[in-house]
């Protein structure tokens, strides 16, 4: 006999709850992805960083990989519904290598399948926590795009998830512009993720930077980002405070 | 082909290695009426006699537009065809929903080409009795392929399928090394021709055949009655100055045409083969 009550009401449209392994709230989290288009393809900058609530807890979590031949995951939130999503993504690439015809999925397919499934799993009150960016380059055409856990969906020229929205986007905005080059995409970028650095608490100080041309993928080793600390007003900051010393 | 006992289901091999209900099968599709195809690298042309019952009826719809880069052209058992465009659409519809990008033909007709199969080894089932001529664009640029109720499936330059339709072939077999880089109207004219060949003397008009056409930068599409009209007028004229009367050209043909039976007209076209 159940002598616990179940705190579902009457009108309640989930299913029971005992067999329930939905995804209530996220354990180890990514935070931002940045991503940018640029001369040759697609930049995106993700740091490495794991955290479990408040604990930076992992220090090696590779945030974005390769998908097929032409495209480029970033993920944010959940780290295991990432995994979780490269699994099917791997499935999905491996049938359609398998046709064997010369036809490919590009990231515009990877996107909108990657859509429909962020968007079911939210119908189904399971969502994959996670905010996605997907980038990619295909017979010449460059592709951006990202995907939230309620499965929100769009395709622009540059892209960011979480703080990078607030805090990335707005820099992006004033100094983006097309055919960007290399070197100047790649600072382009170190400049959002140093502000996020500063003021994202998840953030931490070890990132990767990830390319997709038409050639291929290539994603830089793990670096650090060089922060400055000495603004004067960070000397005795509890300085005049109320109650400070 | 005479009956045998080893006839009688799908599931039942002969001695030879044959399954007799497969064949039986291909021979509806014989009995069709004739549907050709022929492609270039950038577009294909899909055309089809249609032969309606009496004056009274209207005639049979035989070819199908399943999504904007593929269209197919059935001979056979039109139900059956019918059926299974509906599943080609469905298959395309589902793909651009998911993917948001077209399914390429290469797939969808090996799709067909497995439902095909699973008729041919079932017990309860039988074999499609149509042979579908699948026009259609992928990356790789334009295919025609055609698929068999065995559940085979080929790769074409041009094919015709159905009944006469080896006239077609004779005439496509000439001249299909051209195709690849024919332009799009030359593509339609051949097919008119092609179909010309599959009614053996019986006068070329539009209403009698259908032509559809995709291609790169063009959605598939059935060709209205007048534009294949004004396309017959255009080659016709032409073979009857090859002929033993000399036509002059339109314009001062209008006498001549009368004494003819001109071509513009519904009248005897002179013969040219």
């Amino acid at each position: 006999m159940n002598f616990t009550a179940s705190k579902q009401p009457e009108n309640c449209l989930l299913g029971p709850e005992s067999d329930s392994q939905r995804t209530l709230y996220p354990y180890v989290t990514g935070t931002s992805v940045v991503a940018l288009k640029y001369k040759d393809g697609i930049l995106m900058a993700a740091d490495m960083g794991g955290s479990y609530g408040s604990t930076l807890r992992y220090k090696s979590v590779e945030r974005m990989k390769p998908i097929g031949k032409h495209s480029l995951l970033g993920a944010s939130g959940e780290i295991s519904d990432f995994q979780e999503i490269l699994k099917y993504l791997d499935e999905l690439i491996l049938y359609d290598n398998m046709w064997d015809d010369g036809n490919s999925l590009g990231p515009k397919e990877v996107h909108n399948y990657l859509t429909r499934v962020m968007y079911n799993r939210r119908n189904k009150f399971n969502p994959l926590w996670n905010s996605l960016v997907l980038g990619g380059v295909k017979k010449g055409e460059k592709y951006l795009g990202t995907v939230s856990m309620i499965g929100v969906n769009f395709e622009d020229n540059h892209v960011a998830t979480g703080f990078g929205n607030h805090l990335a986007r707005p820099i992006l905005r004033q100094e983006w512009h097309e055919n960007l080059s290399f070197e100047d995409g790649v600072k382009l970028l170190e400049k959002c993720m140093r502000v996020l650095l500063y003021r994202d608490r998840s953030a931490i100080n070890k990132l990767q930077i990830a390319k997709i041309t038409e050639e291929g993928m290539t994603i830089s080793p793990p670096y650090s980002l060089k922060t400055y600390w000495e603004f004067s007003a960070f000397e005795n900051p509890t300085q005049g405070a109320v109650g400070s010393w | 082909m005479f009956r045998n006992q080893y006839d009688t289901d799908v599931t039942t091999w002969s001695p030879a290695g044959r399954l007799f209900q497969v064949e039986y099968a291909m021979e509806a599709v014989k009995q069709g009426s004739a549907a050709i195809g022929l492609r270039s690298k950038t577009h294909v042309v899909l055309g089809c006699v249609n032969k309606a019952n009496s004056e009274l009826s209207s005639h049979q719809k035989k070819i199908f537009k399943v999504d904007d880069h593929i269209g197919v052209a059935i001979a056979g058992l039109t139900a059956d065809g019918r059926v299974l465009s509906r599943y080609m659409r469905n298959e395309c519809i589902n793909y651009n929903f998911t993917y948001e990008s077209p399914l390429p033909v290469g797939r969808l007709v090996v799709q067909l080409a497995d439902k095909a199969q699973v008729c041919t080894q079932r017990s309860w089932k039988r074999p499609y009795g149509v042979g579908l001529l699948v026009a259609g664009l992928d990356e790789s640029g334009a295919h025609l392929y055609y698929n068999c109720p065995s559940g085979n499936y080929f790769e074409y330059q041009a094919f015709a399928i159905g009944s006469r339709s080896q006239a077609a072939k004779t005439y496509l077999e000439r001249r299909f090394e051209n195709f690849a880089d024919s332009s799009r109207d030359d593509l339609v004219k051949d097919a008119l021709m092609a179909i010309r060949e599959t009614l053996q003397g019986e006068t070329l008009k539009s209403s009698i055949c259908t032509v559809a056409v995709v291609g790169v930068g063009e959605p598939f599409h059935i060709l209205d009655q007048e534009t294949v009209q004004q396309m017959i007028n255009a080659f016709e004229i032409v073979g009857e100055q090859e002929g033993p009367a000399a036509e002059p050209d339109a314009a001062a043909g209008q006498e001549a045409a009368a004494e003819q039976g001109g071509s513009t007209d519904e009248g005897v076209a002179p013969m040219d083969i």
